[in-house]
Parts: structure tokens; sequence; C-alpha cells
């Protein structure tokens, strides 16, 4: 009997069969965690081995928060360095670096069929790449620091056939809100969730990003996409190991296969407070914002950028709209600067800030007053989540934001 | 095993970011202090008036949206005995039990029960009576029963590498 790709990754971790619904014990192939490495290492010292397992397994990204924003920010950070410092882990990216799901792309670390753990629950971004990646807690990494091992319940699979040629202008954002408006918050939840077809192969591998990354915004414990050619490109300057190509059996079973067909779709935007409560731009079209926010692990890279300069080029940010852009990386911050996007943002009126999550989940960079109202092209509009419990947040792709943040309420891009 | 305790109730989707506030995540590190803002931005007042073993009972997908483990950590040393829901997401239902946080999965229920009454909980028959009547709900696996067991998986952990260190003292 054929297996999916999540039954089969496992199956060769273990060197046996495995079947869905049974609990296995692995060791990661990568385990990464990001700013939460501080209270992290705290639990590490409680369970009270002297040396981390395998340090060479673990990547430590400091993104979320930087650079530290108050003093318990910055001793958080300190106490990561010393961390790092005091067993030996090869792999750390200080705050420089940028958001940690862009750089362990861009650093080769995400690779075909690979099992990878992160302590973020974004880690489903890993699909777009053909390799397991599930979001974990943080004693679970304390425990993967001391002992080198996570268990796992082998998940059902569903399967998401994407047909169909995308209409101008609409991309892999309007896909998955669409996907996630149609099969709300919990439709795939607990779900190794497989995407096929035509429209998927005809994306980029920045877009096929987007659509892994918020795969967890409808409850997937991971995502997976086919590796072609185009990805085994993009991968050749960048994987840091060889490895091997992990593909879902044809004959696979699936707990559920569904098809949607993306060669009508509109602009989508997801309104306050929820990720599934999506709707077509037309329908909030004229809500007025006071805050733009281009970037985020979903849509923060050079695609995005490249799309918003574009779009903005010539025009002026509204006054009443500040408009923050975040590329996801210092590699993306460069192309972009290099090729004159950022130019464009700047002299539109944007702000340029530096490679991190920004005001994402509400840290710093971009809070929002009471009665706030911000587009943002990040993955989560939750109450409060960028500040005020009484400020709002709408989800669109980057051409939604930057229309918007020139006429200061949502827009269609395309009128 | 069980517990009784007063219902909190609430709808679907209750997400991490309402139950314990991004703006937290790095600035607070003790449990005691995370379990004051519990909630807090889906009910101010659930954490000045929770009683030790209340339960918080709610819709389907509990616990969605980011891997912050404090959404159970808050709620467990808010001292919630229970989360009864119809479903929940996949991280924090690993957190929860990670923390030792019970979880109980029965929609059944969640449907008949009333916000403020007070529900009885036996975990080892799998039981829960309310004012309407009894429900059942499936244990949980064995392998994930072991860690609750322990208090959760930090000190799972700690006996499992003692055993080994005793079982290596022995041979070596």
């Amino acid at each position: 009997m054929g297996q999916t790709f999540v039954e089969k990754v496992f199956s060769k971790k273990l060197g046996r069969a495995v079947r869905v619904g049974e609990i296995v014990e692995v060791i990661p192939d990568v385990a990464m965690s990001h700013d939460n490495t501080a209270p992290i290492s705290l639990t590490f010292k409680e369970i009270g081995v002297d040396r981390v397992y395998k340090p060479d397994i673990h990547v430590i990204i400091l993104d979320h928060a930087t650079p530290a924003p108050t003093e318990q920010y910055a001793l958080n950070h300190k106490m990561v360095r010393e961390f790092v410092k005091k067993y030996g882990i090869p792999h750390f990216y200080d705050i420089h670096a940028g958001i940690c799901h862009q750089v362990m792309a861009e650093e080769g670390f995400v690779l075909p069929g690979r099992i990878i753990v992160a302590s973020d629950s974004h880690t489903t971004t890993y699909g777009a790449f053909g390799t397991f990646g599930a979001g974990i807690g943080r004693s679970e990494m304390a425990v993967i620091l001391a002992t080198g091992k996570i268990w796992f319940r082998i998940p059902e699979s569903m399967k998401i056939t994407l047909k169909g040629q995308l209409p101008k202008g609409i991309v892999s954002k309007d896909i998955i809100l669409h996907i996630i408006g149609k099969l709300g918050a919990d439709g795939a939840s607990y779900k190794s969730v497989e995407f096929h077809g035509e429209a998927i192969g005809a994306l980029s591998v920045d877009a096929r990003m987007t659509i892994a990354n918020m795969s967890i915004e409808m409850g997937a414990k991971n995502c997976f996409m086919e590796p072609d050619d185009k990805l085994l490109e993009w991968l050749k300057p960048r994987a840091r190991v060889p490895f091997e190509v992990v593909k879902a059996d044809p004959d696979a079973t699936y707990e559920t296969e569904l098809v949607f067909d993306v060669s009508r779709l509109e602009p989508q935007v997801a309104c306050p407070p929820d990720v599934d409560h999506v709707k077509p731009v037309s329908e909030v079209a004229g809500i007025k914002i006071d805050q733009a926010f281009l970037g985020s692990c979903v849509n923060g890279r050079l695609e995005d950028m490249a799309i918003a300069a574009e779009l903005i080029r010539g025009k002026k940010v509204h006054p009443g709209v500040r408009c923050l852009v975040f590329p996801a990386s210092m590699n993306i911050y460069r192309q972009a600067l290099a090729r004159g996007y950022l130019q464009t943002l700047v002299d539109a009126g944007a702000i340029i800030m530096n490679p991190g999550c920004g005001p994402c989940l509400g840290a710093h960079e971009g809070i929002l007053a009471p009665g706030e109202v911000c587009i943002s092209s990040s993955n989560r509009n939750f109450r409060g989540r960028m500040g005020s419990r009484d400020s709002e947040i709408y989800l669109g792709s980057p051409a939604t934001v930057a229309a918007s943040a020139v006429a200061g309420e949502i827009v269609d891009f395309r009128k | 095993m069980g517990i009784e305790g007063r219902v909190w109730k609430y709808g679907d989707n209750v997400n991490t970011d309402v139950i314990f506030p991004g703006k937290y995540t790095y600035t607070i590190h003790d449990p005691h202090e995370m379990a004051k803002h519990a909630m807090e931005d889906l009910d101010p007042d659930f954490a000045k008036n929770i009683r030790e073993n209340d339960i918080v009972v709610a819709g389907r997908n509990f616990g969605c949206g980011s891997s912050r483990e404090q959404a159970a950590t808050c709620l467990k040393f808010a001292k919630v005995g229970a989360v009864v829901a119809k479903s929940f997401a996949r991280i924090f239902f690993r957190n929860a039990i990670n923390m030792g946080l019970a979880l109980v999965q029965c929609p059944e229920a969640v449907d008949r029960i009333e916000n403020g009454e007070a529900v009885k909980i036996d975990f080892e028959k799998g039981e829960l009576t309310c004012k309407v009547g009894v429900f059942r709900f499936p244990p949980l696996p064995e392998f994930v029963l072991g860690i609750i067991q322990d208090g959760g998986l930090i000190l799972h952990t700690k006996k499992k590498l003692a055993k080994l260190t005793e079982a290596q003292s022995k041979t070596g």
C-alpha cells in the first residue's frame, strides 16, 4: 500500500514502515529556536544534564524582538549568547540575520526529506521544500537539547490539489487566505497537508513558502509540496549537506482530498479577529487604516518587496498612514537595496525597518493604539496581536498592503 | 483522580494571543506572574476571579495560533483544573501535556454545559458530570498519560535520565 509523505519520511527515519496513529520517538535532523532559547535554556538547566546532546543539530536565530527594545529583552538576548558559547552550539545567528524561517531556508538547513522541529508555530513553512517541519513547545526543545529526542503521533494526511492559472496580480497569499476561509481555522487540524497540482508548480519558491507558512492557520501539523526542478535549482547554491527527496506514493491513502481552482480568485482579506474570517477585498474596501505593515515570515521576501515597490512607484504613502517595511532577512534587504525597491519605497514615504519579526507579535516596532487599524501582510490578526486589544488587523497580500498604504484605506489594488 | 470546579465558558478558536498576550512572552518568566495575565485579552475578569480547580470549557480548536507554551503554563499556574473543549489545536495540546495540564475532549458535553455551573471530572473513569447528566470521554494514549502522571515533560525526562544513569552505573 502506498504511503503519504509524512508516513514515508518517518518510515525512512526509523527504518521500518510506520502507521497513522502510531506514536514514535525520533532525533530530528534540525531543531531551531529563536529568542525563546532564553527560557528554554532555563528549562534545560532544570533537567540537570551538563552538556547538549547533539549541539550540531541545533540552530539558534534571534529575530522576535531585535534589536532589543527593552532591558528585559536585552537580558534575554544576552542569556542566549552565553548559552550558545557555553554549550558550543555551532549554528547561531545574531540579530543581523533576519526572520528565523527565512534564514533557515537561505542558509540551506531546510532540505527535502529532513525532519525539522522548531519552537515556533510557523515551522510548517518548511513544507515548501519537501521537508517535514512542525512547531513544538519550549519544554520539548529543552528536552531535545538534553536528550536529542521528541515524540510524534503519525498524523492523517489531507491532499489539496490546486488547479488553474492565477489571474494577473493575484498571488499565493490570496490562495492560502481563500483556502483557510473555506476550511476554517481548524479545517486541517492535526493533519499533514500536502499541496499538489499545476498551480503549485507554477509558483516561485518564495510564493510556495507563503502557502506552507500559513497552513498552520488552519491547524496543520506540517505541510508538504513535492520538490521539483525549480526547487532543486533554488537549493543548489544553498544546501549544506546532500539530501534525498521523499515524495508521497501515487497510491497513498488520504483522509481527505480537496480540489481548489485558483483561476477566478480575487484579492482576499482576512478580517479581525480571526484568520479564517476571509472576504474578497471588494467587501472590505473603504475601511480606513492607520498602519500598513509589509513583512513577516509569510510575506517579507524579495518578490513581495518587488510587488510593493512596483505598485507604489511614483506615488506617496497616504499622510495618515505609517507604512512599515521589514525585509525578512538581511540577504533580502541587500538584494532589495541593490534592485532599487527600497529606494522606491522610501521615496514614497515608507519606513524601512530592520530584518526581523517587527510588530507581528506585538513586541515592538509598530504597536497599535486602541481604535487603530492595520493592513498587514503578516499571518495573524488575533485580538491584541499587534498591541491594543481594541485595535484591528486585516491581512492581505503585499499588493493589497501597498495599494492600501497609498489610498489610506483598504482598496482593490487592481483598480 | 478527579476534580470539581466552576465553569468558565468560551467559544470556538480561543487563540494563544488572547490566552497569553504576545507582549508578555519575553518579559514574564515567572509562571505565577504569567497566571495573573491568563485569558487577559479574552476575559479580563478571569485571572482575578479564578479559583483552584475551576474548569475552562470551550468550543473547537482551543489554543490555536502560536507555539507559546505560556498559554498552557498560565492556565496551569492559575490553578485551572482542566480545559474541556470540542477540540484542541495541536501545539497547545502538546504544551498542555508537557505542563501537566489536564485536557478533556468531549464535544457532546460542551454544548450542554452552562457558564458558571459546577462540573465534576473523573479522569480515570473518563467521566464528566454536569447539571444535565454524565458524559464519557476517551482516555489519552498511554505514552501521553505517562508524561502527565510524572507531572509534565521535564519531570518525566528527569525520571527517564535517572533510570538510564542507574542502569549505566550497574553495567559499567
